[in-house]
């Protein structure tokens, strides 16, 4: 005889079974059945402060360990502040699964208490979801939601489990692969590129002569790192790194020209557009990296190679279209260009080429200006300190605005997989519950978030959940007391009106709430101070750390290409504009 | 919806016939998709097909509103949506039907089932003053009988929107409906 079980019972062996051995979340009324059996379970379930702060944290344990995310609330409002973390996972394709509450199925419809219509809400932002409407289905739908988040473009998935479906009864099964495919006959992504395409872009890659790797987030979630480097060393062409892909490719290696883009460095934005060759790996052609579409890059071929058939086409239209995993697709390409070479023909001098990027590299470092004696710290000295005593392997975890760009600009990344930030949706307060995933996904490992006083405020209550819970991250916050990068957009197209970005100088004591929230608390407003406060944070190991650096308000992030312009208005540094025509 | 020009053999409308799981909510998500790509349906009609598991869902897209491959694409990235048929007015049959209440005085009366008859639709009901007929044919025809019926004033109608399914290929045996295994191809 079958073995019966709970809707609840069957939720938590699920999991189980799927290998979870950390969840992050918060109960509530309508999830309660399934919080009772994970008190046997061998699941580490981690309490938080806010539901969002759930979803964070599972996206950065996602980040780091490249296995899902689980992150369980209950309904209505609790799935409502699910909402932020599954759209921040859809666009930067982190695998997770939601599971939420929802009222029993009785009252569905009703607006009973704590309803809403979550798979309604999370339609557009999950890769898919399912509202449960039987305890005998958990199983299935678990692994489904498992297979569909990992495989493919990766994402997040959601679970809806009413009430009455975790109090039922159900007889235990556990679906074979065969059974989750067969019951999955619309899902099939394609991992293997086509031959011919791959043998297509092999002879363009040997033909061009200013080629760029143009590097995105879907080779890390293809894990081909390795790959990636040996197609690089074997045809010695530059890469450039975007934001979701910083840590694919050593930026200590000489083909590395760092981070594209808005903010990116002037060599690999101008490298880009001088191309005549894009081989786009995992990148999606983003407005941030591509500025004014039309003006993008207007000289190169495509070779676009992307799991994802949608994103061929979307932006521009490639030449050698290639849908697969990236991994697979860059070994094969790796082949066919070893077949060609072996068979006789030649690669086509790339060597002007990278003599060319390397005088930009020579003449466009990135470039800020140090503090005059006594003046405010600089965000950039910090990033450089905090970068320069941090042990190897250290995984920076960001928020979003000036820091986040100041943190991609100046760290050097050499390992995959140590840089988390929130790319897409650009969800400011991702760092701290972030981190803490991270912390949790990877305990062997230094954890910095960089935030800014923005950001922070927006999520620091999880800075409880890590001290109760032991999992001692740091977190410096580049703390210039303004939503920074509003600021610089109002000082530099607004004719410094400033509307509403001053979050004041005074409060909070962050300090003061770093230790109220069991943190070790220092603030920095000397930049002679910086070295030993830092060299302090890296020593503590038993409690979460936070660092106030107090810097300078009007700092900027250069370079930059203002929103909508060509990559060619790029606008850099003072200290090197005059030599712009360098960039021709 | 958008758009008030009917689908004839013009180069804005596109047929996609899509081959779905009949699943709860899987016309939301198809629906959900339109919208919020900004891609706009002129119509859509949707139903069970012979195999209880998949419902076929026509829908004619306006091409204006955005590229036919990325509209497809990212059809076929639900997790829901099985199979992507575009069809081609050229090797499909296409159908759709009219209901409409047409004013007609005992006087008109005649006409109108007059007109009814040489389009070969139907009257449905008859009051004292008003007829509902009905018609099913190509797009183009029942835009044909509308605009005739336009004269006597019509009260209230509704169309189905198109359905269509490819034709058939003379010179093989029609193929039984297979249950689909999947996308990969």
């Amino acid at each position: 005889m079958k073995e019966k079980l709970t809707g609840a019972q069957a939720l938590i062996r699920s999991l189980e079974r799927e290998n979870v051995e950390v969840m992050f979340g918060l109960p509530g009324g309508c999830i309660l059945p399934a919080y009772d059996p994970l008190l046997e379970s061998s699941i580490r379930h981690i309490l938080v402060r806010h539901e969002q702060g759930a979803g964070h944290m599972a996206e950065g344990y996602a980040h780091v360990t490249g296995r899902p995310g689980v992150a369980m609330v209950t309904s209505g409002p609790a799935a409502t502040n699910l909402v932020t973390p599954l759209c921040d996972a859809y666009m930067d394709s982190i695998p997770m699964v939601g599971i939420t509450g929802q009222v029993p199925t009785a009252a569905i419809g009703t607006d009973a208490f704590q309803e809403c219509d979550t798979v309604g809400i999370t339609r557009s932002i999950t890769k898919h979801n399912e509202l449960v409407m039987s305890a005998q289905d958990i199983p299935m739908v678990v692994r489904q939601a498992f297979h569909i988040a990992t495989t493919g473009r990766p994402g997040p998935t959601l679970i809806d489990l009413p009430k009455d479906v975790l109090q039922n009864s159900m007889e235990w099964y556990w679906p074979s692969d065969d059974e989750v495919l067969d019951s999955l006959p619309g899902y099939r992504p394609n991992v293997k590129g086509h031959a011919k395409m791959i043998k297509e872009a092999a002879r363009m890659i040997l033909a061009a002569k200013q080629p760029v790797l143009y590097v995105g987030g879907g080779v890390l979630k293809a894990r081909a790192a390795g790959a990636l480097r040996e197609l690089a060393e074997l045809t010695q062409i530059p890469v450039v790194t975007t934001l979701m892909a910083r840590g694919a490719f050593p930026d200590s290696h000489p083909l590395c020209l760092g981070m594209p883009g808005m903010h990116g460095t002037a060599t690999a934005v101008t490298a880009l557009q001088k191309s005549d060759l894009l081989i786009a790996l995992g990148s999606r052609f983003d407005d941030r990296v591509t500025g004014k579409v039309s003006a993008f890059a207007p000289d190169a071929k495509i070779i676009h190679v992307d799991i994802d058939p949608a994103e061929q086409g979307k932006v521009r239209r490639p030449d050698v279209p290639i849908v697969g995993d990236c991994r697979l697709v860059i070994e094969e390409i790796v082949k066919a260009i070893n077949d060609l070479l072996q068979s006789g023909e030649k690669q086509a001098d790339v060597g002007p080429w990278r003599s060319r990027v390397s005088g930009w590299r020579e003449q466009f470092p990135l470039a800020y200006d140090q503090s005059e004696p006594g003046a405010a710290l600089k965000p950039q000295f910090c990033l450089e300190k905090l970068r320069d005593g941090a042990p190897d392997g250290t995984i920076v975890v960001s928020g979003v605005g000036q820091h986040q760009m100041w943190a991609s600009q100046y760290w050097r990344f050499e390992e995959p997989y140590t840089w988390v930030n929130s790319g897409g949706l650009g969800t400011m307060g991702f760092a701290v519950p972030a981190a803490i995933g991270a912390k949790v996904g990877r305990p062997d490992k230094t954890v910095w978030a960089v935030d800014g006083d923005g950001c922070f405020q927006m999520t620091a209550q999880e800075l409880v959940t890590a001290s109760l819970e032991k999992i001692p991250v740091k977190i410096g916050i580049l703390n210039n007391s303004y939503l920074g990068m509003v600021r610089q957009w109002q000082e530099m197209f607004y004719g410094e009106r400033y509307s509403e970005v001053n979050l004041s100088g005074t409060l909070p004591d962050f300090v003061k709430w770093a230790e109220s929230m069991g943190c070790v608390g220092i603030r920095v407003e000397d930049p002679q101070e910086a070295e030993a406060a830092i060299d302090k944070a890296n020593s503590i190991n038993d409690r979460p750390v936070v660092v106030d650096f107090r810097v300078a308000e009007d700092e900027k992030v250069f370079p930059m290409v203002p929103a909508g312009q060509s990559n060619d208005d790029i606008i850099l540094h003072q200290s090197q504009s005059a030599r712009r025509e360098f960039l021709k | 919806m958008s758009g008030n020009n009917p689908v004839g053999q013009d180069n804005q409308h596109h047929v996609l016939s899509v081959l779905v799981q009949n699943r709860p909510g899987v016309l939301a998500r198809v629906s959900a998709l339109f919208a919020r790509r900004g891609y706009n349906i002129f119509s859509l009609a949707v139903a069970p097909t012979e195999h209880p598991d998949y419902s076929r869902i026509t829908i004619v897209v306006d091409l204006q509103s955005a590229p036919l491959e990325q509209m497809t694409k990212q059809l076929f990235k639900l997790v829901d949506v099985v199979r992507i048929s575009e069809l081609d007015p050229r090797h499909s049959v296409e159908r759709e039907l009219v209901m409409a209440t047409v004013k007609a005085s005992p006087e008109q009366r005649g006409q109108v089932v007059e007109l009814t008859n040489i389009f070969e639709g139907k009257i449905l009901a008859v009051g004292a003053d008003a007829l509902t007929v009905s018609l099913d044919g190509s797009p183009n025809k029942i835009d044909d009988f509308m605009a005739l019926l336009e004269q006597y004033g019509i009260v209230e109608s509704q169309r189905t929107g198109l359905v269509a399914l490819p034709k058939l290929d003379r010179t093989t045996k029609p193929r039984a409906v297979k249950v689909p295994k999947g996308k990969a191809s």
